[in-house]
């Protein structure tokens, strides 16, 4: 049981995961799909900081800290803020794509936004 | 002039996205100063990129330090505890290859771009975007960072995506686009997922040192997770079956310059799958199994990919569909030389001609497969119609697209003294060595793919006239020059094998199989 806990990050970012991939794949709505494909992002993003974690460790930086001291790792967070940035820049062009479907289709249903097929 | 040389893996990528950030700041000007700093933008990185690549290819593989007093630092800093702290761009033949042909195709997209676009709005975007997904494909190729090459793979997805939906086209870009996008992704967030794996379990992001480390540490279930998140991605980046839907939506949508360059950025997920799997893990997992799946992988592209092109009414998704049985033949290759990996004497006999000849058939398609979607594009730019059955005839008003439209599909459908027909014939005669069955498969996917384009080309050019058409004249001199300097490159490509093979594919080939000579200066730091 404890050690689930101490798993507790990775745990939660897996179910994020897969979550995120349900409501991606299965959700007929394309905001709500976005959605998904936001929620799977923000589990990486999780499993990426997670993965730097320390128990009882400082923020890594050098400065007045304890000769010795632990420290998190800080390559995943600068990882993650890159990660975050990039997620930003992607969900804002398939938002304005989506609002440029809505425009000229006049709905947001995955089975009728596929004219491309015809 | 050696200063130059000295920073030029840094300029691939610096030069697009200052001219980028540039234009951004000068478009106010008129069309004239944008179209000049949009070209010598490309102009000069392709510069770059062909010094770096020359320098690679006579004095070895270069590694660039960013970050550090000289860019010729330790790779190891003293103080890191073994860890190569900083990013490096490390470009070896396998690199200078695809830095070539991202060379040479970028100039003839964005010369055609610069007349094609002229009647479309929103040019002030067109051409940075256009620039960032040019330095989105030298960073992919040239870093040697596995977070750096998540971050340039974005970026190419990013721009790749909204220059896909530029023209809005009624909605239909847009969708292509958003298809585009979200696989790309998914694709990345699965990749980045890899990479954290691959970090958590050994504290590198460097791929020369990874390689090592795992090379010593062995290769354990995570590994093998990791490479399953990171190889499936890109190989659907790369159009390969099964994931290959978004292929015709987006090559077809897009216009046609970034058609062709995109082609090349899906040729820089190919380099990375190849990079990821020969120079990360290589040895230390089971090559016979990953190769004899990305050999169905490639049986399966080659198949179904044509099998989709003979039916199709668009043109430029008929190419598409083609670029996907295309792509085929280059897994075919890779393929083949990763099941024999394990065994140094297949290698020597025909693993490193069958790599040697996917890397080939890689180079010629990107000027071939960028051939046929301008020309395609020039005619749907007069005639206003991508349907096959409204063409015709247009061979006798239009005959310099002909022309080059011809020497593409001969190379496609695999026709001497074309280039298509000499990567080709070095993957049959290496292949064959490793299962006649496969050689015979991509023999019948030529005769198909001749077929079909047999069909295109008298749809297109031959046939009575079109009353509707008789006014049309051929393409403005830029587009056509952009397409002649693609269609002259296929011939040469066709009538020099043996220079191409062993000044450039011979070597690369070699840089992607000898692991060792990459992982070198890291992993003795280990």
């Amino acid at each position: 049981m404890a050690d689930l806990f101490a798993h507790m990050p990775l745990v939660v970012a897996g179910l994020l995961l897969m979550i995120g991939l349900a409501i991606a794949l299965w959700k007929r709505n394309l905001i709500q799909m976005l959605m998904g494909l936001t929620v799977v992002e923000a589990a990486v993003n999780l499993f990426l900081v997670a993965s730097g974690y320390r128990h009882d460790a400082i923020a890594p930086i050098y400065t007045n800290a304890a000769e010795g001291a632990r420290m998190v790792l800080p390559t995943v967070q600068a990882l993650t803020l890159t990660a975050i940035v990039i997620g930003l820049a992607t969900t804002a062009l398939m938002l304005s794509f989506v609002i440029l479907i809505y425009r000229y289709y006049k709905t947001l249903d995955v089975n009728e936004v596929r004219k491309l097929r015809e | 002039m050696n200063t130059v040389l000295l920073h030029s893996p840094a300029l691939i990528v610096g030069l697009p996205i200052f001219a980028a950030i540039l234009l951004m700041v000068v478009s106010r000007f008129g069309e004239k100063v944008r179209a000049v700093v949009f070209f010598a933008g490309i102009a000069l990185a392709s510069l770059a990129a062909i010094s770096l690549a020359e320098q690679v290819l006579s004095l070895g593989a270069v590694r660039y330090v960013f970050g550090a007093p000289s860019p010729a630092a330790p790779l190891v800093p003293p103080d890191s505890g073994g860890i190569p702290v900083r990013i490096l761009f490390h470009v070896d033949a396998a690199g200078a290859l695809m830095l070539l042909v991202a060379a040479l195709t970028s100039v003839a997209a964005a010369l055609y771009a610069l007349r094609s676009e002229e009647r479309a709005s929103g040019r002030e975007y067109f051409y940075p975007l256009f620039l960032l997904l040019v330095g989105g494909v030298y960073g992919m190729v040239a870093t040697g960072d596995l977070f750096n090459f998540f971050v340039f793979l974005e970026i190419t997805s990013l721009a790749g995506a909204a220059l896909t939906a530029y023209r809005i086209d009624h909605g239909l870009a847009a969708e292509a686009g958003l298809k585009y996008a979200v696989v790309s992704t998914l694709g990345g967030l699965s990749f980045l997922l890899g990479v954290g794996i691959l970090l958590a379990r050994h504290n590198l992001l460097n791929m020369a040192a990874l390689g090592a480390r795992i090379d010593l540490a062995g290769f354990g279930v995570p590994e093998a997770v990791a490479m399953a998140l990171m190889i499936v991605p890109l190989a659907m980046k790369c159009g390969a079956v099964p994931m290959h839907q978004w292929t015709p939506d987006t090559y077809s949508r897009a216009p046609a310059p970034v058609s062709a360059f995109l082609l090349v950025s899906s040729q820089a997920s190919l380099y990375g799958l190849f990079r990821i799997g020969f120079s990360l893990f290589g040895l230390s997992m089971d090559v016979s199994t990953v190769g004899l799946f990305v050999v169905i992988l490639a049986v399966l592209s080659m198949f179904i990919g044509v099998t989709m092109a003979i039916p199709q009414h668009d043109v430029k998704r008929l190419i598409s569909h083609h670029a996907v049985s295309q792509t085929g033949y280059m897994l075919l290759g890779a393929g083949v030389c990763l099941a024999v990996l394990g065994d140094p004497e297949k290698v020597r006999v025909f693993g490193r001609d069958a790599l040697a000849g996917s890397l080939f058939h890689m180079m010629n398609y990107a000027v071939y497969n960028g051939l046929l979607f301008l020309a395609a594009g020039a005619v749907i730019y007069r005639t206003g119609t991508r349907n096959l059955d409204r063409m015709g005839g247009l061979g006798r008003t239009m005959p310099l697209t002909m022309a080059c439209f011809g020497v593409g599909a001969l190379a496609i459908a695999g026709i001497p003294p074309m280039s298509g027909f000499a990567s080709k014939w070095v993957l049959y005669e290496s292949v064959f060595r490793y299962s006649p069955l496969l050689s015979m498969v991509a023999m019948v996917v030529s005769l198909l793919t001749l077929a079909s384009f047999v069909k295109v080309f008298q749809a297109m050019f031959l046939g009575p006239q079109r009353a509707a058409y008789a006014a049309v004249r051929d393409v403005p001199a830029a587009m056509w020059g952009a397409m002649a300097v693609l269609a002259v490159l296929t011939v040469l490509l066709g009538l020099f094998p043996d220079v191409v093979m062993q000044r450039l594919l011979l070597p690369a080939a070699d840089a992607l199989i000898n692991q060792t000579a990459y992982t070198m200066p890291l992993g003795g730091a280990q």
